[in-house]
């Protein structure tokens, strides 16, 4: 496989053909991480840092994880400690990097558009873990993942419901990107203030009340209620949003039978999601972690062996 | 200082048939007279404008030239330079330097700089700040900024978010020269660059509404009539806002506003890629309001052009788009630019002319050419078939944040002559 992108900035970037690649390529991946020694050499000699420009625990050690059973030397660069906080800019910050020769940059940063602007400036792969509203590719393959390993193959007709902060989610517009590249139907819910004004631009349908919203669901993803989002007016208190919009067993049973729930993380407990839902079996919350290391490290692998004639697994 | 007599012959000007001659002296023009290959004009020095479009010079009545302060996005030579080769003869400056332009030393001081750096022009006209130090709390001393030099008051940038303050300074003004106002909410994503739409809503980016504009210029007008004043709208970008001013001057309303250029060329699709070159504020918007906003030009809702020329160094563009300082340098581009509506026939040359040279020269009282004996001689030979790439290098402002850089443009300013004197030639002073 000769894999045709230096970068992954986002998931709209990717064919049909590309996803699958990433999909088989974290199922062989995701045999490694059950074996008792988890480490194979396929990245040995290679470096990666891994650049955090906002707070993020299972981002950064997932990617860490996913380069260090590959046998790639990874290096966490946060906005705290750096010469981010001394006023260097973006530029400077990356070039500095660059100028260490990674095989790889992985970054993590509050604005959008902030992976794109540091690709255009390296020569290095640039894997966007997350930039400010925009986009969060590796998340969305890591929920496609987890859902195949539910769903296999079958796709086509499904209806997955994004519940919670659309207006301020990468995770919820990169999904809006990749499942209706699968034949899914998205179903967008949140109270008015948290979806963008022109969210029909995302090309799905938008529900502003939960009920009908999870009608026939076969899956929902629940995002995380940041507590700014009160501050800022955008809704009255997690109490209300609770009473609303949290998901619950209850309000469940509009979904179909067999419906899963997601959570990107970390998750508020009683607020966008009831606890024992979060516990319950229909729950694919932790698996999506462990599908996360699978995905990074097929993402790590693509992008840095690249060029590699004959490079194998 | 006497001026030579200046003649130019054979050049085509906009709403008259044939060839014309132009015959300039002190300063001023004698006549433009129906174009005599065989006249000598053995008094003046004879320019061949080989058919090219005589326009009046331009007047912008909306700059950045940031000096004092922020010389390395522009000072007052370059901001002057960038406006001799646009085709410009009268420039006014905005408040917003460092310090503040809100005392008549930094009046007196910026006008000192222009006369020392370009002498015969184009001539250089501040705009003084509404309220001290821009920060919409005091009204600043118009009259000392009047006696000084500047020829409207402003607080373009940092908009008076105080109704009360900006009603105050709206009256106080009234009897003393016309308030422009930068219209925008200041809680509604204010600066935020992008506008809230379709675009911004794929690329993750804090939008702001067009309503966030219109609300002002709604208030703006309501006072305007409620108090019976006149009241200047900048650089309004939106369908909205065209509305409202379309029917306050129905109702006779004393307001006038501007648009820009960029407003008239450009979408908000210009964000793909997150192009910070094309982050501006008021933000690009819409195909319909760009359309509507044109449409306005040409009937006169919107008086008048003006650039919002706003240079910024390029490490302040080369950074994530949020992180990017809005504006776009605009002097250089602007009359060629706009050449594209005219092509398109959407505008004719004579609403250029109309609303980037005489209407704003009347709207501010300033100096104007209407080719009428006795008229400054400001004038512009225009070549609208030349075809030219726009490079840091074509440009002369100090700032080469545009998104037209690397784009070819058809329509060159060939020559600029204010008062008399060229300030600006790609080669017709040549003669014959």
């Amino acid at each position: 496989m000769n894999w045709p992108h230096k970068d992954l900035l986002d998931v709209s970037q990717l064919s049909r053909e590309d996803v699958e690649v990433v999909m088989r390529t974290a199922a062989s991946f995701q045999e490694i991480n059950a074996r008792p020694v988890k480490k194979v050499p396929t990245l040995k000699g290679k470096s990666v840092v891994l650049f955090f420009a906002e707070p993020s625990t299972r981002t950064k050690t997932s990617f860490d994880i996913a380069g260090k059973r590959l046998s790639a030397d990874t290096f966490g660069l946060a906005k705290t400690g750096s010469s981010l906080q001394k006023g260097e800019t973006l530029k400077d910050t990356v070039l500095t990097l660059q100028a260490m020769n990674p095989d790889a940059i992985v970054i993590r940063h509050s604005a959008s558009g902030a992976a794109d602007f540091v690709s255009r400036r390296v020569s290095c792969a640039v894997i966007n873990a997350g930039d400010g509203w925009h986009a969060h590719p590796t998340q969305a393959l890591l929920d496609l993942f987890t859902l195949r390993e539910v769903w296999g193959d079958h796709f086509a007709g499904k209806t997955v419901v994004i519940l919670g902060d659309i207006a301020h989610s990468r995770v919820a517009r990169s999904n809006c990107r990749l499942l209706p590249m699968l034949g899914v139907n998205v179903r967008l819910c949140a109270p008015r203030t948290l979806l963008p004004k022109d969210a029909g631009a995302l090309g799905v349908d938008v529900y502003n009340e939960l009920a009908p919203a999870l009608r026939g669901a076969d899956a929902v993803m629940c995002l995380r209620l940041q507590l700014e989002r009160q501050e800022a007016g955008l809704l009255p208190d997690l109490r209300e949003y609770a009473r609303r919009f949290g998901l619950t067993a209850d309000r469940l049973r509009e979904a179909s039978p067999d419906v899963k729930v997601l959570h990107p993380g970390p998750i508020n407990r009683g607020v966008e999601i009831a606890s024992d839902l979060a516990d319950a079996g229909n729950s694919l919350i932790l698996d999506q972690v462990s599908s996360g290391v699978a995905v990074r490290m097929a993402i790590l692998y693509l992008h840095i062996t690249r060029k590699e004639k004959g490079a194998t697994l | 200082m006497t001026l030579e007599g200046l003649a130019v012959q054979n050049v085509r000007v906009p709403g008259r048939d044939g060839a014309w001659d132009l015959l300039c002296a002190d300063g001023r023009i004698v006549e433009l007279v129906p174009g005599d290959p065989a006249a000598t004009f053995p008094q003046a020095r004879r320019l061949d404008g080989r058919g090219l479009l005589l326009l009046p010079g331009l007047t912008d009545a909306h700059t950045h030239l940031r000096e004092p302060g922020q010389e390395w996005k522009e000072d007052i030579a370059t901001g002057l330079a960038a406006a001799a080769g646009g085709g410009f003869s009268n420039i006014m400056c905005m408040a917003n330097t460092d310090p503040v332009n809100d005392n008549a030393s930094v009046t007196r001081f910026m006008l000192r700089r222009a006369a020392e750096s370009w002498p015969n022009g184009p001539r250089l006209f501040p705009i003084g700040a509404l309220t001290v130090g821009l920060a919409g709390r005091e009204l600043a001393p118009m009259g000392e900024l009047l006696d000084a030099g500047c020829v409207a008051f402003s607080n373009d940038g940092q908009p008076v978010a105080d109704t009360e303050i900006f009603r105050r300074a709206l009256e106080y003004a009234a009897d003393l020269a016309l308030v422009i106002d930068h219209c925008e909410d200041p809680f509604m994503a204010p600066g935020s660059g992008a506008n809230e739409g379709a675009m911004s809503a794929r690329l993750g980016l804090r939008g702001q509404p067009d309503a966030a504009e219109a609300i002002q210029v709604a208030r703006d007008i309501l006072l305007a009539e409620y108090l019976d004043v006149p009241v200047h709208l900048a650089h309004i970008s939106c369908r909205r806002s065209v509305e409202l001013i379309a029917d306050a001057k129905k109702r006779g309303a004393r307001v006038t506003a501007e648009t820009c250029p960029h407003y008239l060329l450009m979408t908000d699709t210009a964000l793909f890629g997150y192009d910070t070159m094309a982050k501006v504020s008021p933000p690009l918007r819409s195909d319909d309001d760009r359309l509507a906003l044109i449409e306005a030009l040409h009937t006169g809702v919107i008086d008048i052009l003006a650039t919002d020329h706003a240079p910024h160094a390029a490490h302040e563009k080369e950074t994530p788009f949020e992180a990017a300082k809005n504006g776009i340098s605009g002097l250089d581009t602007a009359l060629a630019s706009l050449w594209e509506l005219v092509r398109q026939e959407r505008l004719s040359a004579e609403d250029i002319v109309t609303r980037f040279a005489w209407r704003p020269a009347e709207i501010f009282r300033l100096p104007v050419n209407r080719f009428a004996p006795g008229d400054p001689a400001d004038f512009v030979l225009f070549d609208p078939e030349e075809s030219w790439v726009v490079t840091p290098e074509t440009m002369r402002s100090k700032s080469k944040n545009t998104p037209l850089l690397g784009q070819s443009l058809t329509g060159r300013v060939m020559l600029t002559v204010v008062g008399g004197v060229i300030v600006h030639d790609l080669g017709p002073s040549a003669g014959i």
